[in-house]
């Protein structure tokens, strides 16, 4: 079993890397019994859509 | 697609100056070269105004340009030596807080929820605070994360920009991503929840 702040590094990577199988499984396990990390999730998600978002091409486009 | 006209284009290069600006400013950290790479970047939008294709809108063209503008500058400050070198996998004390020794929360620093993200990006505040924690990261890791995050980068390329081994990419990306999560989650939910 691996503990949150280990979730939290794999939740990162995964935004600069393909996981592999191990690792995706164990986050998955990890996520689905830890609502805190699922939030923290959501929230590296979030940091990583925001950066997008930073450029106004993504929000000119739309208007 | 045409080319916008002059006055059209005037207006446009006014009208997204202050985005360009603080995305300089985040990448750069330093007012003043932020100021010349933006500079530089309407100056060369406009000279080289017949490269525009049109296939793209006209403010991510001029994106383009100060993507490149701010590459540059990096890699002139990273000549010039003035950039602390990368600390390599030393604890991190900020991070350290955030959790217990066995690897578990700190009850304090349990993420808690940001609401829906459509309605955080419309939100003025949001943006605000995600800026000022930028600022707040230390130089060497916001370097690592608007590189990857802002400009988009993958990690492959920042190691090569930057002469660092990709894990250690990662670690960075790892510890920038749990500092601005926290001080967003401190700066923004105490914000829109009084």
């Amino acid at each position: 079993m691996i503990m949150c702040r280990r979730a939290t590094e794999l939740m990162s990577q995964r935004l600069d890397r393909p996981l592999v199988w191990q690792e995706r499984l164990s986050l998955r396990v990890h996520l689905a019994m830890c609502g805190a990390c699922s939030q923290c999730n959501r929230q590296f998600d979030m940091l990583h859509e925001a950066g997008k978002r930073f450029e106004p091409a993504a929000r000119d486009e739309q208007e | 697609m045409s080319i916008p006209p002059l006055d059209d284009r005037m207006q446009r290069l006014t009208a997204v100056r202050p985005r360009l600006l603080s995305f300089a400013r985040l990448h750069l950290r330093n007012h003043a070269q932020a100021e010349d790479a933006v500079q530089d970047t309407l100056e060369a939008a406009i000279e080289n105004q017949d490269s525009f294709s049109g296939r793209s809108g006209y403010e991510t063209w001029v994106f383009g340009i100060l993507k490149f503008k701010i590459l540059d500058t990096m890699r002139a400050q990273k000549r010039q030596g003035t950039w602390q070198p990368l600390e390599d996998e030393a604890d991190d004390e900020a991070i350290d807080r955030q959790f217990r020794r066995n690897g578990s929360w700190v009850k304090e620093a349990r993420p808690a929820s940001w609401g829906e993200p459509e309605a955080a990006f419309e939100s003025e505040t949001f943006w605000q605070v995600f800026d000022a924690c930028m600022i707040a990261l230390p130089d060497n890791v916001a370097r690592v994360f608007s590189l990857r995050e802002l400009m988009g980068l993958s990690t492959e390329e920042i190691c090569r920009e930057l002469g660092i081994r990709e894990n250690n990419c990662w670690v960075i990306l790892h510890r920038a991503r749990l500092r601005l999560r926290a001080c967003i989650e401190q700066g923004w939910l105490t914000e829109e929840t009084p």
